[in-house]
């Protein structure tokens, strides 16, 4: 075994058993706690998939961001200190069961796919890269992915004969941008504290009391 | 990464997926099923960034997960948000228990 593939199962099997623990722990810190393995595990495997730049911001949006958002949302919407909604073994059994099926599913779908096969086909239908500028498999990433969102594709115009040029990511990223501000507006909008109900009235049977 | 084959990655991305998808249909938490959400997103993540490797398809894939990326992010703070909405009017996050219309 190669050190890559001693790696590789490393951060696998750190990735695989954090998201086990996420589905089979009872409580929410808990929860997060194992994503934070899960996703730190899984920017692990994007670095030894020579993508350092998408390795950087899983950890920096996800890891550093996202979750620290879910964790607050765990702070702010907890009943107690230790407080605890559990599923029940019956649900626990038939979802473990469902999801062993779906599993074996998609390896079925998946595996049953001769990659290879549709590497060759691909490598055939566009020209051989030319040596001197292969950026993606020298794992230096950052600046072609920003020039892909800027529009321009050196990675690729540079390897085709000269006609046409390839798809950058202009549009998508402006699409991203407005989408982010108006996240941004309906997130702050949303979660304002706009009335709060008593909660006497919700111990009762008749929730009506929440105006 | 010579010594691994695609296979191992879409293993592992599979594997992501299913554990997202058992933990949004078996948690009654709500911030358990945006943490259910998040490992869906993160399994695809990796498929995509391995076929961006292994693949003669250039930087297209991970240019697509910095997006899932970033949709991702902003799908967890508007999310987090009728999370709140919905413990304020409900004094609970269990989804369960949010079973009227009434507004």
């Amino acid at each position: 075994m190669t050190g890559d593939q001693l790696l590789f199962a490393i951060l696998a099997l750190t990735a695989c058993c954090g998201a086990v623990a996420v589905v089979i722990s009872q409580n929410v810190v808990r929860m997060a706690f194992w994503l934070i393995v899960s996703l730190s595990a899984t920017a692990g495997l994007f670095f030894s998939l020579h993508a350092d730049f998408v390795g950087a911001v899983q950890l920096l949006v996800y890891v550093g961001g996202t979750l620290v958002l879910l964790i607050f949302g765990v702070m702010l919407t907890a009943s107690g200190p230790f407080v605890r909604i559990r599923t029940t073994l019956a649900e626990g059994l038939l979802g473990a069961c469902v999801g062993v099926a779906l599993l074996l599913t998609v390896l079925s779908g998946v595996m049953g796919v001769a990659w290879d096969r549709v590497a060759a086909h691909q490598t055939a239908a566009t020209p051989p890269p030319q040596p001197g500028f292969n950026p993606a498999e020298e794992g230096n990433t950052t600046r072609p992915l920003g020039l892909s969102l800027l529009g321009l594709r050196p990675d690729k115009d540079l390897r085709s004969p000269g006609n046409e040029p390839s798809t950058g990511y202009l549009l998508p990223f402006e699409i991203v941008s407005v989408h982010l501000l108006v996240v941004l507006i309906g997130a702050a909008y949303l979660a304002r504290t706009k009335r709060r109900a008593r909660p006497e009235a919700i111990e009762g049977t008749d929730a009506s009391g929440t105006t | 990464m010579d010594g691994v084959s695609l296979n191992a990655y879409l293993l592992v991305g599979a594997v992501l997926f299913v554990c997202g998808v058992v933990c949004m249909a078996t948690k009654r938490n709500g911030i358990g099923v945006l943490m259910g959400v998040e490992l869906v997103l993160n399994g695809a993540n990796v498929n995509f960034v391995a076929f961006s490797h292994y693949m003669p398809l250039g930087l297209d894939g991970q240019v697509i997960a910095l997006f899932v990326i970033v949709l991702a992010a902003a799908e967890a703070a508007v999310a987090l948000a009728i999370a709140l909405n919905y413990y304020n009017s409900f004094q609970t996050i269990d989804v369960d228990r949010g079973d009227d219309l009434r507004g």
